[in-house]
């Protein structure tokens, strides 16, 4: 399994008739995790239908593995590069099992039923994350931290070598946004390249290997504790931020908005 | 791999019940074809019907054709089988299309092929053409009206490609509706105005084996594609950007099943008229069985919907003096189970 990138040149995206940000670069390397931090409509979500090819982009390029995007088709696209989307209820009973097993479509023959190595490979991603005591429980029955856990087993049910995916602790449990999180760092250790959105800042502090700041094009982009700082929080988000180093044994830092007027 | 032993068993479900579900659903269609066979304005024994079958298919027939052999291989044989296949028809194509369009309120003619293939018929009964004619005009009808609304529907940009199609087929179908009302106002009031209230009805009654070879061969064409998409069926009930991001070309599927359940839905209407309810109903009870699996759930509600409307149309035909409409009669039936489905299911969809 050769490494992978995805890498965009002077990327410009957006909603057909508006473009949100111009000139986004980056690149992301199979390992790493990157996070992108941006207010609400900043275009986080945008830029990642962009890269998976389910928005037309607005101008630059986009290569994966060196191949431009538009080369590649739906099938492959789709064995190289896993979605994450933002969790939701889900619309019929399938079971955890079931909804995981989806996953393998681009696997899967046009006319075929999985077969029992695409079982085997949905059970081993539902082993990895964790969830095997709710293989046969319902999807739409399970917490929404037990469902993030899910939809993150099914993108790993790809094979994926590079993951997106959108606001993963988005309204989770303390506890479940740390187990998240374990899970993005789990991943970049198995060799796959991640990059995810989040609104919490401390999460791309304590889980990213990189950071890019968007509001309409990359404000800041580069290790956490360089492109975070109250600074460039306060351009990104309009409010004041204290960036506090915790002292030793802890490692890290964390944002600590001020409340005051 | 197993499971921890905790949690309600209403959360769970298992995979083994389908053969069973199958089998026995099978065996009970059997006993209800050799009942519905039986009664009528002309009882006959069930031993009676299994001995001419078999005499039938031995070779070994009287000479001249007796009554019973009329009566099953004429008169009744021809309708249960349409209940059978027009059934089976409605529920694959409401099944196909609730997991599609992510709704479980959805019935076979969201996207308007009922009432194309209502305005269709009407316009040939107007027109005072012939039987062949009035079934030619309501399929055309309904698949012209599915057409229109498809087009209508992916032509508009920026919004959800399903929204956009209900809400062109809701608006298609008022459209069709108002024409339809408009020739019925038209129509002559001794002749015509009942021709259309009783097609519009619906009824097996009229059911010949000629329609039933035709509407068996169409349905058995549109069944292929969601038999071979069994599986990535599935698919199409996620969110578009899922589904696409997961490797399947979302647009291509929705074409091919839309066409297939059109088909379907097209010929059963054109031979019976407007029957409801079986598309929007059995669809639940199945998934209610056996989970939303598609591959699991495409022929246990074909099972289910041939049976229902098997058991609707031999009640319509033998409850009263006079036949009841089973359009009616799926309604009256299909109001109380369905209220009950949804009190009894909570959020089980």
């Amino acid at each position: 399994m050769s490494a992978v990138r995805l890498e965009t040149r002077a990327l410009a995206f957006g909603h057909p008739g508006r473009t949100l940000a111009r000139d986004v670069g980056f690149t992301l390397a199979a390992g790493e995790a990157l996070a992108v931090l941006g207010p609400n409509g900043g275009g986080k979500t945008t830029l990642f239908r962009t890269l998976l090819g389910l928005l037309p982009r607005h101008g630059g390029e986009i290569l994966l593995d060196g191949r431009a995007l538009e080369d590649w088709d739906r099938r492959s696209l789709a064995r190289t590069l896993g979605y994450v989307p933002q969790q939701h209820a889900g619309y019929f009973n399938f079971t955890v099992r079931e909804a995981v097993l989806m996953g393998r479509t681009a696997h899967v023959g046009l006319f075929a039923t999985p077969a029992e190595a695409d079982r085997a490979a949905a059970a081993e991603a539902i082993e990895a994350l964790g969830i095997g005591p709710l293989a046969d429980r319902i999807y739409t029955r399970i917490s929404g931290g037990e469902r993030q856990l899910a939809l993150i087993a099914r993108a790993l049910a790809q094979g994926p070598r590079l993951l997106v995916m959108d606001e993963p602790t988005a309204s989770l449990d303390f506890g479940n946004q740390a187990l998240v999180l374990r899970q993005i760092r789990a991943l970049a250790a198995r060799g796959i390249g991640v990059i995810f959105s989040t609104h919490d800042p401390d999460h791309a502090l304590a889980c990213a290997d990189r950071v890019m700041l968007l509001k309409d094009g990359v404000l800041a982009l580069g290790a956490p504790h360089e492109a975070i700082s109250p600074e460039s929080l306060e351009r990104l988000y309009g409010v004041h931020v204290d960036v506090v180093s915790l002292p030793a044994p802890l490692a890290g830092s964390v944002c600590v908005p001020r409340l005051a007027t | 791999m197993t499971g921890a032993p905790a949690a309600g068993a209403s959360a769970r479900r298992t995979g083994g019940r389908p053969l069973w579900f199958n089998l026995g659903a099978a065996l009970l269609l059997a006993a209800l074809v050799l009942f519905a066979m039986s009664v009528g304005r002309f009882p006959l024994g069930p031993g009676e019907i299994l001995a001419v079958v078999w005499a039938k298919l031995t070779g070994a027939a009287a000479v001249a054709p007796s009554a019973a052999e009329t009566v099953i291989f004429q008169v009744r044989g021809p309708r249960v089988a349409a209940a059978i296949v027009i059934g089976a028809a409605l529920a694959a194509a409401g099944t196909a299309y609730q997991g599609m369009f992510r709704n479980p309120l959805v019935s076979p003619d969201i996207l308007g092929v009922s009432a194309g293939a209502g305005l269709g018929a009407v316009l040939a009964i107007f027109l005072s053409l012939s039987v062949l004619a009035i079934q030619a005009f309501a399929f055309a009808g309904g698949i012209a009206a599915v057409a229109i609304v498809y087009l209508v529907g992916s032509s508009v940009r920026g919004h959800d490609p399903i929204l956009a199609l209900i809400l062109a087929g809701v608006v298609i179908g008022t459209l069709l509706g108002s024409c339809i009302a408009l020739l019925k106002y038209l129509a002559d009031p001794y002749n015509q105005l009942p021709a259309i209230t009783f097609w519009l009805l619906g009824s097996l009654a009229a059911v010949g084996s000629q329609e039933l070879g035709m509407v068996t061969l169409f349905v058995l064409a549109a069944l292929v594609p969601m038999f071979l998409l069994r599986w990535r069926m599935n698919l199409l009930s996620l969110a578009d950007d899922e589904a696409r991001a997961l490797g399947v070309n979302t647009g291509l599927l929705r074409v091919v099943v839309v066409c297939a359940a059109t088909l379907m839905t097209a010929t059963s209407v054109a031979v019976s008229g407007i029957i409801g309810w079986v598309g929007l109903l059995i669809p639940h009870a199945a998934r209610m069985l056996v989970g939303p699996e598609f591959s699991r759930l495409l022929p246990v509600a074909m099972l289910l919907g041939a049976g229902y409307l098997l058991g609707v149309d031999t009640l319509a035909r033998t409850m009263a003096r006079i036949e009841v409409p089973p359009g009616v009669l799926t309604a009256v039936i299909g109001t109380p189970f369905f209220v009950w489905l949804l009190a009894a299911s909570r959020r089980t969809w």
